[in-house]
């Protein structure tokens, strides 16, 4: 890299919102940082670039690249492993790369299932059930799709990754923060963290930025959030409404159990954490008051979708990834 | 993965390798565990035997080992044994694993094949889990010189008394005004027939007199903070509104006291006693207490007959209850048991019918101290019985009330035969299930009131009633019984009836022990560290049961309990310091998001928050090491040293072999 | 995995120091007879088990999990096993979603006399998984305790 040529960055996005673009352009004038510091090489949402053009450049070349979007497809595969190799840094960045966040879910269901309710449900026009294929002879010669995959996998799962950075999407502020420290690095004022590492983010939970009032936890009901008014001072979780904060990485400034709704867990796990799911059911379960089994089955009765809900945000990155039906095995 | 393991597979004789192949086990581990990190892989006949330990001990010495896994019997047995080998050579004892591959291998398995392919995957689990073992010490607290008993009956005397002997300073609390506990309620006690009272009160004197002892009667526990070496307890002492500094024990208010009321204390509801009152004439300490809820003053404001009548000025009717708070090492609890309520057997009368009476009452009876002046006599007052039937196991032996046997009814009922045959020479009988007369001359004693000619009847009783069906069953109680031994239902009518009604739990036993931090057990008497073993400990460190709390049991035996819980005081008093066994939990308060999920999960309410700062903390010497906390934390801010997460996860992986080269079989021949 | 033989399930049964642990040395000890299919790890206390570790026994090969503790009440450490048997109840939900039969978790309770009664216990759960079949849940690339991170575990 001669004295002129600025370090590169990209962002792709596999399965994904567009949220965690949106999140890195949230940054502002901090933009004209990124600018001034680098030159950005890939990133679809905001320019246009060919998969032929990354896969010219030489390996490792990329020094920084942000991968938002978990992977569902064998294109994504694809891309991750190229970006892999074109880059210095791979940051698995947002809630979907990192854990699986929404595209997740669909690891509940089977492949035939979610590919059912896309092409066939009431709220899709398609009379003919027309459904995609992944290759198609057309007089100009063959059209390919790629291949969905019936189980939603993190990029760590697929390619080895140097940083995490966790949220739906992750706060713009902590971008900024990283953009900075990444800038210092390159200026030799500060070094990097160790590989593995989650940046952007706090050492702790959720509960430790929420302004809300803590006392002992005794759970006797469990409540919806549109059911209850609940008193904005007190802990959410205290007044029967499931909030995942407990469990949850903090680094967001609790915008969510600040705003009045329960933090519903997409900053991922604490630091540590084997599996954010368990974390949250053993700590909520432990606090239900009750020692008669038909009583603590009746309070459960309360959170109707405990997977759903447990996992929300992660899904593929938890011990057991997808349900049994999702797996699809020969 | 640095770490030097040696692995020892036990024959134990034939006793593991008559099913389990050891020899294939040890090499399987010696070759397949190798990445793992095993060194060295041994079999031998006897682990346990000083020779097996050597080997141990040899190969740390000499091929610096960093981690011991035995396969061998249950760590119940030994895993103090091999820790203790590990340490003598050097290594942090707990840096070895002993996993079981006998009571839970080839104990209980026949299939040979299948038995050895488990003895490998348990000993792979022991050596994932030791990989993440790490080198604790033992935690040392300091131990408070000072003790507290907490209950006054003979069980709490004795251990008073032995502390103070041996020269440590007691605090001996008791609720009622006086100590002596049931015992004093008796008039004779089984098998010798000593008076109760005349081996009692050179007891209860020794102690109300010894310097070592601080006695606190007419007082309760009402808090208990800190652990073992270093607790701190609050003991309110209830207002007696008697000036303990200038009453003389003269008992002049007492004789003056213009009311009286039913004392269903002491006297088991069978007299009345006065409102200032001591309650029996033995009672150590000698000073009044005014029981102000039915005291004329307190009620309407007038009456005042003990103050103007006290010599000394000693009455105080502004006397306040007073909260003190002392620092000891160590805890007695000896708060003793309750009587079965006989009413709750509503076919055997009690209550309803009239000369139908419990044990205790039946004591008060024949105490020359007691309501009738040691006369056994009908509800007249006058007239003696002439047949008396007594019931053994009422309450006790009994699925609709209380399944366990209470020790001392049977010697109890011989006894009160003895006594009526005594005194009446009425003719007797005694209902039992079985007769139960374990201890020193308690048989003798059974075959000498046989020789007397109470009639023993073997059978449960199934109804006392009044509705008489002839004629000489007019005017008598008629006990319905299916006599067993002769194969047919009887109606015996008698004219008083005597229930040997069970021992239970205090009626607050459940709070009090969540006051010291001691759990109770199914049947509500507090759990011993080991029934066998170590009836004395709680698992409570610091805290210990002596007598009844522990279980139904008779005097000796709750003499020896009081003795032996002194003793192991006196011998942590001597050492000056405790070592606790290090498997603690721990918070990291950097991940403590301070989000209280923990706080109320502590039965041992070794789990703080600090307000201030905003996180939890454990204490290590109240913490006992369940790993509840650990479990429960969301944030995974808490650390359990000895079970800790990477240890039981690894374990789980080893168990599994799936840290293996290549995947076992999982798979179990059929 | 030889299809040729029947399947034998193999499953992790998590015990209490106190209790249950000593129940099966008391099967041990008085040499009652049970399956191999079980694997016993030892824990202080039943308030111990953590879900994750049921999730990661299922994860990783067994095909069902045993829970035991202390009866009610006679929790060694007083009531440590309510926060087992609520945790137990919200796992089960949950494992019900992603498509495990709730036949695979069950919770059993025993005192450390017990032995007898533990071992039918062992035996009848065996029975009732073998009857269910392999769980077999396919192994992913998941950091594993015994291995760094991001290495990749056989499959």
């Amino acid at each position: 890299m001669s004295k002129n040529e600025k370090p590169k960055f990209a962002m792709y996005w596999a399965d994904s919102c567009g949220g965690c673009d949106i999140a890195v352009l949230n940054i502002h004038e901090k933009i004209l940082d990124v600018d001034a510091n680098f030159e950005v090489v890939f990133w679809p949402v905001a320019m246009d670039a060919k998969y032929k053009d990354v896969e010219a450049m030489p390996d490792e070349s990329i020094l920084l690249t942000l991968f938002n979007g978990a992977i569902h497809s064998t294109e994504h595969e694809h891309i991750a492993h190229l970006m892999r190799k074109k880059s210095k840094i791979l940051v698995a960045f947002g809630s979907c790369a990192c854990e699986g966040c929404m595209p997740a879910l669909i690891n509940l269901s089977s492949k035939k299932d979610f590919f059912d309710t896309v092409f066939t449900t009431i709220s899709t026009d398609n009379p003919e059930n027309i459904r995609p294929q992944t290759s198609v002879k057309v007089p100009e010669g063959v059209i390919t799709l790629p291949e969905m995959y019936s189980v939603v996998r993190t990029l760590d799962q697929v390619v080895p990754v140097d940083y995490y950075m966790p949220g739906c999407p992750p706060e713009s502020h902590q971008i900024a923060a990283v953009i900075d420290l990444v800038i210092q690095v390159l200026q030799g004022k500060a070094e990097l963290p160790p590989p593995g590492a989650v940046i952007g983010a706090g050492n702790s939970t959720v509960c430790d930025e929420c302004p809300r009032k803590r006392d002992i936890k005794k759970i006797k009901k469990f409540d919806r959030i549109q059911f209850i008014e609940p008193d904005p001072e007190i802990c959410l979780l205290e007044q029967g409404i499931l909030c995942s904060g407990l469990a949850t990485r903090n680094g967001c400034e609790a915008k969510c159990p600040s705003a009045g709704s329960p933090c519903i867990g997409c900053y991922g796990p604490a630091e540590g954490v084997l599996d954010y799911g368990a974390r949250l059911m053993s700590a909520v379960a432990s606090v239900i008051d009750s020692t008669d089994p038909a009583e603590i089955n009746q309070i459960l009765d309360g959170i109707p979708d405990p997977a759903g809900q447990i996992y929300r945000f992660n899904m593929a990155g938890s011990l057991l990834q997808a349900g049994k039906t999702a797996w699809n095995r020969k | 993965m640095s770490e030097k393991i040696g692995v020892y597979v036990c024959h134990c004789g034939t006793n593991i390798a008559g099913i389990v192949n050891v020899e294939e086990v040890t090499q399987w581990a010696g070759s397949r565990l190798k990445e793992r990190g095993v060194v060295i892989a041994r079999d031998y006949k006897f682990m346990c035997s000083s020779l097996g330990q050597e080997l141990i001990e040899k190969d740390i010495k000499e091929l610096g080992l960093t981690r011991v896994v035995v396969a061998a019997c249950s760590p119940h047995l030994h895993e103090r044994t091999f820790r203790t080998a590990c340490e003598r050579a050097g290594l942090n004892p707990y840096l070895s694993e002993l996993v079981s591959i006998r009571e839970q291998v080839s104990w209980v398995h026949t299939d040979k094949i299948a038995a050895t392919a488990k003895a490998k995957a348990v000993l792979s689990g022991g050596v994932e889990r030791v990989i993440h073992n790490e080198p604790l010490e033992p935690l040392k607290v300091p131990i408070h010189p000072d003790s507290l008993v907490v209950g006054g009956g003979i069980a709490g005397i004795q251990a008073a008394l032995e502390l103070a002997d041996g020269g440590n300073h007691v605090y001996l609390v008791e609720r009622e005004p006086s100590i002596g506990g049931h015992m004093a309620q008796f008039d004779k006690t089984f098998p010798t027939l000593d008076c109760s009272a005349c081996i009692l009160t050179p007891r209860m004197v020794q102690a109300g007199n010894h310097p070592n002892i601080t006695l606190l009667t007419w007082s309760e526990v009402t808090k208990v903070d800190g652990y073992v070496g270093n607790f701190e307890v609050v003991i309110k002492k209830k207002a007696r509104y008697v000036n303990t500094e200038l009453c003389t024990g003269c008992g002049i208010c007492v004789e003056k006291c213009p009311m009286k009321v039913v004392d269903d204390v002491f006297e088991a509801g069978m007299a009345k006693r006065k409102v200032i009152y001591t309650p029996f004439p033995q009672a150590v300490p000698n000073f009044p207490v005014l029981d102000a809820p039915n005291c004329t003053f307190f009620q309407k404001g007038t009456c005042k007959a003990c103050e103007k009548f006290c010599p000394t000025n000693a009455i105080d009717f502004n006397q306040k209850d007073e909260d003190i708070t002392v620092k000891v090492g160590n805890i007695v609890l000896a708060t003793g048991y309750d009587l079965f309520n006989p009413r709750r057997i509503p076919q055997y009368g009690y209550g309803r019918l009239e000369n139908i009476i419990t044990s205790l009452e039946f004591e008060r009876l024949c105490n020359a101290s007691g309501p009738t002046g040691g006369n056994i006599v009908l509800k007249d007052g006058v007239t003696p019985p002439k047949t008396v039937g007594i019931v053994h196991c009422v309450g006790s032996r009994d699925q609709n009330y209380n399944g366990y046997c209470s020790a001392i009814c049977c010697m109890q009922s011989i006894k009160f035969a003895h006594l009526v045959h005594e005194r009446t020479g009425a003719e007797i009988y005694n209902f039992y299930i079985d007769i139960r007369t374990p201890g020193k001359s308690y048989e003798e004693f059974y075959q000498r009131v046989l020789d007397e000619g109470t009639h023993f009847v073997r059978g449960k009783v199934a109804e006392v009633t009044d509705v008489a069906r002839s004629p000489e069953e007019e005017g008598k109680l008629i006990i319905q019984v299916e006599d067993t031994l002769i194969g047919k239902q009887r109606r015996i009518p008698v004219d008083m009836v005597i229930l040997s009604a069970g021992l239970e739990p205090r009626y607050d036993a459940k709070e009090t022990g969540k006051l010291f931090g001691i759990a109770c057990s199914a049947d509500g008497w507090y759990i011993e560290r080991h029934p066998k073993l170590d009836p004395i400990a709680t698992m409570t460190e610091g805290v210990y049961i002596a007598g009844c709390v522990q279980g139904p049991k008779d005097i000796p035996a709750t003499v020896a309990q009081g003795a032996a819980a002194a003793a192991r005081i006196q011998g942590k008093i001597q050492q000056g310091e405790i070592t606790l066994e290090p498997i603690r939990a721990s918070i990291n308060e950097d991940q403590c998001s301070g989000c209280r999920i923990c706080n109320d999960l502590c039965p041992f309410s070794a789990i703080l928050f600090h307000e201030d700062r905003a996180v939890s903390e454990v204490n290590a010497a109240l913490c006992q090491g369940c790993g509840t906390c650990v479990a429960a934390c969301p944030a995974g801010a808490i650390s359990g040293t000895g079970f800790s997460n990477e240890q039981v996860l690894a374990q789980i992986e080893g168990l599994l072999l799936l840290n293996i080269e290549k995947i076992e079989s999982n798979k179990v021949p059929a | 995995m030889n299809n040729n033989e029947t399947f034998e399930p193999v499953i992790i049964g998590f015990t209490c120091n106190w209790c249950s642990y000593r129940a099966a040395d008391t099967a041990g000890t008085a040499r009652v007879k049970y399956a191999p299919n079980i694997r016993l790890i030892r824990l202080m206390c039943s308030g111990r088990l953590d879900p994750t570790f049921v999730l990661k026994a299922l994860a990783n090969g067994a095909d069902a999990v045993l829970i035991t503790g202390c009866h009610p009440g006679d929790c060694h450490y007083v009531e440590q096993n309510y926060k087992a048997l609520r945790r137990f109840h919200l796992l089960k939900r949950v494992l019900t979603q992603m498509g495990i039969e709730p036949g695979r978790l069950k919770l059993v309770w025993a005192s450390a006399a017990e032995g007898a009664i533990l071992a039918a216990e062992f035996d009848k759960f065996i029975n009732e998984v073998r009857a269910l079949g392999p769980l077999n849940w396919p192994l992913q690339k998941q950091k594993t305790f015994s291995t760094p991170a991001l290495e990749e575990v056989a499959a």
